[in-house]
């Protein structure tokens, strides 16, 4: 795909896109410049020499005693564009509790902390290109962006790929939610089948009994040839 | 195989998540290479600082490599405070070959922020190379010489021995960044 064609695939969302309102005056008003492939095409930050430092795959384990809401299993596996595994790369996640609220200080929607939950998770993907989470199901909450506004329910996700140009940020959504229907941030991406891809399926062989329900979430990074073994 | 994944803004509340407290000094595991320092801010359309943004740069060891030197990974993240500012520890990278020629030392520069849907990309330079500058590659490409200027770091007097640069990236409007196809 050339540079020009990226730039308006409908898989992925625009800089600038007023239904989401926080893009009006933070999308470049310039034409981006065309960079030669073999000027962008770097390798990415490798996780060889230990960076970046230690695990958090149970988000439930952070305070004294268990959070509240519901428990659940998150995984899937990080592929390249020829369906490779994304092995030892760095997976970072971060979501709202249960009620709707971040551990952040400019959160001030009316919805309880929770002492033993803070809601961020990293780990390495495996030699399979897999992660899993153990977590609780973050709650929806209203933002600003238009009247009555309410984001769907969410985790953000961060990766890393073979190349600098494979670095994506995106969010997993939970299925049957209601709010995508309505959510300006998903339907900034013009692609259905591409929407339907960043909305997590049930998964009950994920599911362990008495214990969690299990979602499933694969990505896809940009780039070819996945990281080369470790040797 | 599907597209890639869509990407999704990382909206206003990841810095307890995303922020790891030496991310933003590249030096600390004593990797070859003259150390710099490097601080900016990230301004929106109205000239105002962007406090709920993270800048990430990759760049190559002081040899013009990607790879080779344990102790230097090369690659920083720091997110902004309340003023819009970051900053950075680093070395001044080497120039890396290409099949278009020998690039000037430069980092490549990633945004994300509340109100980016996907990240914009850039890269910043060094006023204090000129030379190496005037033949890059990928500047060379860049027609107009405002927009040229926005892609390169000014250098501040030396603090405590140490080069400063300065780099202001600008999402939109009188002095907007050059940002490039993503």
């Amino acid at each position: 795909m050339t540079a020009t064609a990226r730039a308006s695939d409908p898989t992925q969302p625009p800089y600038d896109y007023p239904r989401y309102t926080s893009t009006i005056k933070r999308h470049p008003e310039q034409p981006l410049l065309a960079v030669p492939r073999e000027l962008v095409e770097i390798p990415g930050p490798s996780c060889a020499s230990g960076w970046p430092g230690p695990e958090i795959t149970d988000l439930t384990a952070h305070g004294t005693g268990a959070p509240l809401g519901e428990r659940i299993i998150v995984a899937g596996r990080v592929l390249d564009e020829d369906g490779r595994p994304v092995r030892r790369s760095l997976v970072e996640i971060w979501q709202a509790n249960a009620a709707g609220r971040y551990v952040h200080e400019v959160d001030q929607h009316r919805a309880p902390l929770d002492p033993n939950f803070r809601g961020d998770g990293q780990m390495l993907t495996g030699d399979d290109g897999a992660f899993r989470f153990l977590t609780i199901k973050p709650g929806a909450y209203p933002w600003r962006n238009s009247p009555n506004a309410w984001r769907p329910a969410h985790i953000h996700f961060s990766l890393f790929g073979s190349r600098n140009d494979s670095r994506l940020v995106t969010q997993m959504y939970f299925p049957g939610d209601p709010l995508l229907a309505y959510d300006p941030v998903i339907h900034s991406i013009a692609d259905a089948a591409a929407r339907e891809r960043l909305v997590s399926r049930f998964d009950p062989d994920l599911t362990e009994e008495e214990w969690a329900l299990g979602f499933r979430f694969d990505i896809v990074l940009r780039g070819r040839n996945a990281t080369p073994m470790e040797s | 195989m599907p597209a890639p994944s869509s990407s999704q803004t990382v909206g206003p509340f990841f810095s307890f998540a995303l922020h790891h407290e030496r991310w933003n000094d590249l030096t600390a595991d004593g990797p070859e290479g003259e150390t710099i320092r490097i601080r900016g801010r990230v301004l929106d359309g109205d000239g105002a600082e962007v406090p709920d943004a993270f800048v990430e740069i990759r760049q190559a060891n002081a040899a013009g490599s990607y790879d080779g030197d344990e102790r230097f990974i090369g690659f920083g993240r720091c997110a902004t405070d309340a003023g819009g500012r970051y900053a950075f520890t680093t070395i001044r990278p080497g120039r890396v070959p290409s099949a278009l020629g020998l690039q000037a030392p430069h980092l490549a520069v990633q945004v994300f922020g509340r109100g980016l849907l996907r990240q914009l990309h850039t890269r910043m330079y060094f006023s204090d190379q000129p030379p190496e500058n005037a033949s890059d590659p990928l500047l060379m490409r860049v027609a107009d010489p405002a927009r040229r200027e926005t892609l390169i770091a000014s250098r501040l007097p030396a603090a405590n021995g140490v080069p400063e640069f300065h780099f202001d990236i600008v999402l939109q409007g009188k002095g907007e960044t050059a940002f490039f196809e993503p």
